[in-house]
């Protein structure tokens, strides 16, 4: 299976009559979690969302590929 | 200013309205903005007698709002100013995203052929409002320059009008009262009305610079450039020569150094990268914030535009939503005016446009957080979307340097009728209506053109010689829809071109666009509100279905009149 590199975000049963709705949603509500958390706490919370979703995805091989995109240009 | 040269409007002295005063009027508009013009016009349109007060006597002063959607164009034809307005503008529909120098993102405004208007045109405010103050003149709108509203008094059935002149001060009533005196709202902060939202600590540069240029026509916008480090930059062509560019500064900048020329022309030439003629034309210094009144309607007061909602300017939603709000309001206050609606028609003006206002206040307020983080972890994921962006597609679709401004779905108003039959697609009832091409007696013409001002039951057959078979009693019905106090126009939609229906408009669906994008076969209809929107649709005529639609569709419903004798 190969990494999702396609927009693929939408919340169940919700209609977009707009392509870019689901993205900004998701990234609104993204930011937002951050609200009142120092910098070092903003560091925490990406690091424990990461492991979440890590599960989330489940494939590893998948994961590596996403490892490597993240890391890509760096 | 070399380009254009600013027009002044006659003063009338007010002795005709001042004589046995305060008279009475059915509806006074106050400012002449585009928002305002656009109501005295539709007004007009609609039978309605007109004044309008505004407090000066001339045009906008600077290109300002610049950008007008498609949804906008759609409304300035069918007010009658579509091709003065498009033919002096700047067509554009792509926006080309940049990081640093590389561009990361690219959206098209209007993908689709077969569309009269393109996504958006550049056009400076000031020809805006003279196509439109021509307009209202030879319609008949009674435009008032110079007679400015000190105070607005509400009363149980109008409002009490104060106007101070040259000739001096008089009052005059009105039974209506439209709103449109701008961001600063004078009557708003005279009456001691809400408008809650909040201020963005940035500052933006806008200048009007006069240069020839090569650059396309397209909405340019660069994250960190090399000509402007860690700032945003964004790039508008409008008519004349004349570019619209904005230069993000910061919140310390200081406004009055930043606006001299001599600050402004050398951060244009490291942008251009050389030593071309530039004159500026215009300049200002922008701050902006997000807030909107709690309600647009106020007992006889309906507020409209900028006095009623703001936006910050990435994805030019202002002006554009201040058109959408007339386009919604005028058609119902006509009818209520005319006592073919009850007032409960203006509570969905408010309901529907708050609405509206939210999500253009969402989307606004989405960009401006893009492209001025608040906080160190929304910048690190701005950044990091940028990076993204460079090579993964579905990051693309996360930067957001403006979502430019669409009309809503307006799919929670209590005026639709909640589809019972099945449909695919995105004409749903609330839904502003798609246009696409239409053959009207042999000429290639548009579908929007055919609506508006009337209610429309769009009826779909292969051919008006095959109308009985998918429409049964739709012919004979159609006089009688035509002539009811609420008229409702019947026209034909037909596959295939060929005769007409004798009383029917017929349209021909030329290339097949209507019906893929209405999901219309034979015997589909629609009923299309006066501003273009979907009220009700159904796979079958039914004469009494559409009566129940239409009474849904100006607040007459019996359910909904129950509602509100409960309440």
């Amino acid at each position: 299976m190969s990494l999702q590199l396609q927009p693929n975000l939408a919340e169940p049963g919700q209609r977009y009559f707009r392509d870019f709705t689901p993205g900004d949603d998701f990234y609104e509500a993204l930011i937002e979690t951050h609200r009142d958390l120092s910098d070092e706490q903003s560091q925490l919370l990406n690091a424990k969302l990461i492991l979440l979703l890590a599960n989330q995805v489940g494939d590893i091989a998948v994961l590596k590929q996403a490892l490597a995109a993240a890391r890509d240009n760096m | 200013m070399a380009t254009y040269t600013y027009p002044t409007f006659p003063y009338q002295p007010p002795a005709d309205l001042m004589q046995g005063a305060p008279q009475r009027r059915p509806l006074v508009i106050i400012g002449a903005g585009p928002v305002g013009l656009a109501a005295a016009i539709d007004a007009r349109l609609q039978g309605l007698d007109v004044l309008l007060f505004d407090e000066d006597d001339s045009v906008s002063f600077g290109s300002r709002a610049v950008c007008y959607a498609k949804r906008a164009l759609e409304i300035l034809d069918r007010l009658g100013v579509g091709d003065p307005v498009v033919d002096k503008g700047v067509s554009w529909n792509v926006g080309r995203t940049f990081m640093k120098e590389e561009e990361v993102y690219r959206f098209n405004l209007v993908p689709d052929a077969g569309h009269k208007r393109p996504g958006m045109i550049n056009l400076q405010q000031y020809h805006l409002e003279e196509a439109l103050v021509k307009r209202a003149t030879e319609l008949g709108a009674d435009l008032r320059w110079k007679y400015k509203v000190v105070a607005v008094t509400p009363l149980a059935d109008g409002a009490r009008v104060s106007l101070e002149t040259p000739d001096g001060a008089f009052d005059i009533e009105a039974d209506w009262v439209v709103v449109a005196d701008g961001a600063r709202s004078n009557v708003r902060r005279q009456l001691g009305l809400d408008i809650e939202g909040h201020v963005f600590k940035d500052r933006f540069l806008i200048a009007d610079v006069v240069m020839k240029a090569d650059y396309p026509a397209e909405r340019w916008f660069w994250f960190d450039p090399p000509f402007h480090p860690n700032q945003s930059v964004l790039l508008h062509k409008q008519s004349d020569n004349v570019w619209r560019i904005d230069f993000q500064l910061g919140w310390d900048a200081d406004p009055e150094e930043e606006k001299k020329p001599e600050n402004i022309l050398p951060r244009v030439r490291a942008m251009l990268g050389d030593d071309r003629e530039l004159e500026l034309e215009w300049a200002s210094i922008y701050t902006f914030q997000c807030r909107r009144m709690t309600n647009f309607r106020h007992g006889h007061l309906l507020f409209a535009g900028d006095a009623a909602h703001q936006v910050s300017p990435f994805g030019a939603r202002g002006a554009n939503s201040g058109l959408q709000d007339t386009d919604d309001l005028m058609w119902k206050l006509a009818l209520v005016i005319k006592g073919l609606a009850p007032q409960a028609l203006l509570d969905t003006y408010d309901a529907d446009r708050v609405y509206a206002a939210d999500e253009n206040i969402r989307n606004s307020t989405r960009s401006t957080d893009f492209i001025t983080p608040k906080s160190a972890v929304s910048k690190l994921f701005r950044n990091a979307a940028l990076e993204l962006a460079r090579t993964q597609p579905f990051a693309r679709k996360l930067v957001n340097s403006g979502r430019l401004s669409v009309p809503s779905f307006l799919v929670h108003s209590a005026l639709n009728t909640p589809d019972a039959d099945r449909f695919a697609g995105d004409m749903v009832p609330g839904a502003p209506l798609d246009d696409a091409p239409v053959g009207v007696s042999g000429d290639d013409r548009w579908l929007l053109d055919q609506l508006g001002h009337r209610f429309v039951l769009l009826a779909f057959a292969d051919s008006a010689s095959q109308v009985d078979a998918a429409l049964p009693t739709l012919a004979a019905q159609a006089a009688a829809l035509a002539g009811a106090p609420i008229q409702v126009d019947t026209v034909l939609v037909t596959a295939h071109a060929g005769a007409s229906l004798p009383g029917v408009a017929t349209l021909h669906d030329r290339d097949g666009l209507v019906a893929q994008r209405l999901d219309a076969r034979p015997g589909t209809c629609y009923l299309i509100r006066p501003d273009q929107h979907v009220a009700a649709r159904w796979r079958a005529f039914d004469a009494s279905a559409v009566q129940a639609a239409l009474h849904r569709a100006t607040a007459q419903a019996p359910q909904a009149v129950a509602e509100r004798l409960a309440a």
